[in-house]
């Protein structure tokens, strides 16, 4: 178990706290200069942040009250570059030699490694000899050689191409499963974090904003300042209004169903989300019953289709032009016959309804 | 031709190229990997013998090395010898006066060094020293091999400082150049076209050694 707990004000703000379970990923997500990297140093032993702690197992390896500060030699980690850093000098079994954490041995360490990340046969290499892919592979192979107590990946994916990357997705997946250490990823791509990590960690101007499941952050989100790092498609104001002893939220002329106010009261003004994926299209030909829940009408502004899902904006009327977005899969939006200026009804989902204290 | 003054001019070369390795590195790793008050001044402060005539340093190393001086006053009491007008002097000053030509090419090679190379190493557990061996050591070496061959070829053909510090004692402190030069005002000019062709000779060779370890090294390791 890693967990670490920083604060700071210069040279950049840091007020970071958070957790990482044995055989986990973390992701560490937020935009450029949010602070990602400079947390995964200070892991790493390779900055000092002026007040905290970080504890891996039952090791101390920072602790600023103690004067406590191990250098990255002492912290027994694992650490992959944004550029993977391999060492351009030595071939791909040197570059792994010189990490081995026994040097007995080191023969068979080193085949074990290459063979886990799928590059026996380039022992001979020199890392300028290599693809991105296998470059990335040698640098996992090498942080591995350590026998770390924590992986740390810094953006690993982010100097290789986008099919290159699907293919070293599924092949970390792959590779974590045999791994019992925390692991953390950090990466601005919400949808790389949602698809391989356990848990998500949002960090902002050096600040931890929220940790939990990737599910739970990204549909749920704590606070608007969550919501909008983790890029919520659907945001808005409205308020609480108790209508035959039950809440519903007024959206200007909309009186909407919500299934969780159990921290809410009647008369407060709150910001409320919903994926665009839970908003149903009324069927134009064969009306369900579904239209009952939370029916708004708008008109179809802007379509976009990619990877077979159709994503619809739409202005909904009697909002003062407030649009939604909503997903559908493109046979649908064909069959629909769907076509930019017409007008459409749809149902907003009770139980999507995600709200946040203003 | 003066053999004595080309044994003189290759010793002071070679002992002055040997003794830039160290002081050279020492100098080129502190400015290249921390930061100080001073660094730059510092940094001016080498680079200087490439800007000033050599016969103003030439004079201030000679003040310097007086054994009147402090430094050259302590160097009489433990020695029993003074520095000026001596091999030893002469010494100090090439490495003085060729200092530039060796931290210069180690420093821009120690700076194409990518920080996150030396961290990775630090974060594979190797030491500081370590890492300066196995990794720093070996990614300079083309910068380094320069400074070298710099040095020596620079020392081989100093001419100004050799003579205000060393003056012209023959086996002791009169090089090739200065050899040259006395052959030049006795109109020798037979010996003084074969020592300036010997000095053309190895210049040439040590510059074109270069060249050539720069291109094959990166033949092989695209660095």
């Amino acid at each position: 178990m890693l967990k670490v707990n920083l604060q700071q004000s210069s040279p950049i703000p840091l007020d970071v706290e958070l957790h990482c379970k044995n055989g986990e990923i973390l992701a560490l997500v937020g935009p450029s200069g949010a602070g990602k990297s400079t947390v995964l140093r200070c892991i790493a032993g390779l900055h000092s942040a002026k007040f905290g702690q970080i504890n891996c197992s039952d090791q101390v390896w920072f602790d600023r009250d103690n004067k406590k500060d191990f250098t990255p030699q002492q912290r027994r980690i694992g650490m992959v570059f944004q550029n993977y850093a391999l060492f351009p000098h030595l071939t791909v079994y040197d570059n792994i030699r010189l990490a081995l954490a026994e040097q007995s041995q080191s023969e068979k360490k080193i085949a074990q490694l290459l063979e886990q990340v799928h590059l026996t046969g380039l022992e001979q290499r020199y890392p300028n000899q290599l693809s991105g892919g296998q470059q990335q592979r040698v640098a996992i192979a090498r942080a591995l050689a350590r026998e770390p107590e924590v992986l740390l990946l810094d953006e690993p994916f982010s100097a290789v191409d986008k099919v290159t990357r699907r293919k070293l997705y599924l092949e970390l997946n792959t590779l974590r499963r045999s791994l019992d250490m925390p692991i953390i990823l950090v990466t601005h791509d919400l949808d790389e974090a949602a698809m391989l990590a356990d848990s998500i960690c949002v960090i902002h101007n050096g600040k931890t904003l929220q940790q939990g499941q990737p599910d739970q952050v990204l549909h749920s989100p704590k606070n608007v300042e969550v919501a909008r790092q983790v890029d919520v498609r659907n945001l808005s104001i409205a308020k609480l209004v108790d209508v035959e002893g039950s809440l519903k939220l007024k959206w200007h002329e909309y009186l909407l169903n919500v299934d969780d106010v159990a921290e809410f009261t009647s008369g407060q003004t709150v910001h409320w989300i919903v994926s665009p994926a839970k908003i149903l299209l009324h069927q134009r030909v064969r009306p369900s019953r579904g239209e009952h829940e939370n029916p708004v009408t708008g008109v179809i502004q802007e379509m976009i289709t990619l990877k077979g899902i159709t994503t619809v904006l739409l202005i909904i009327e009697d909002t003062h032009n407030e649009m939604l977005q909503m997903d559908v899969p493109e046979h649908v939006a064909m069959r629909n016959k769907l076509l930019i200026g017409d007008s459409i009804t749809v149902s907003i989902l009770s139980d999507a309804i995600h709200l946040m204290q203003d | 031709m003066d053999w004595q003054a080309f044994e003189v001019s290759i010793k002071l070369a070679l002992l002055t190229s040997v003794s830039l390795l160290p002081i050279g590195l020492a100098l080129a790793y502190l400015l290249a990997n921390t930061k100080f008050v001073g660094r730059e001044v510092l940094e001016a402060a080498i680079t200087l013998p490439l800007v000033l005539p050599p016969t103003v340093l030439g004079y201030f190393l000679l003040v310097g090395l007086d054994s009147n001086s402090f430094f050259g006053g302590m160097f009489v009491s433990l020695t029993g010898h003074t520095l000026a007008f001596s091999f030893t002097g002469l010494w100090f000053a090439s490495i003085i006066y060729s200092l530039p030509f060796a931290v210069q090419p180690m420093l821009r090679a120690m700076e194409t060094i990518e920080p996150e190379i030396r961290e990775a190493a630090w974060c594979s557990g190797l030491s500081k020293w370590k890492t300066f061996f196995k990794i720093e050591l070996p990614l300079a070496w083309p910068g380094i091999i320069t400074a070298m061959v710099l040095s020596f070829s620079h020392t081989l053909g100093e001419f100004g400082v050799v003579l205000m510090i060393g003056g012209n004692i023959a086996g002791e402190t009169r090089t090739l150049s200065i050899a040259i030069y006395d052959s030049v005002l006795a109109f020798e000019s037979e010996q003084a076209k074969s020592m300036s062709l010997i000095l053309l000779l190895i210049a040439l060779v040590s510059i074109s050694v270069v060249f050539l370890f720069n291109r094959s090294r990166s033949r092989v390791v695209r660095l």
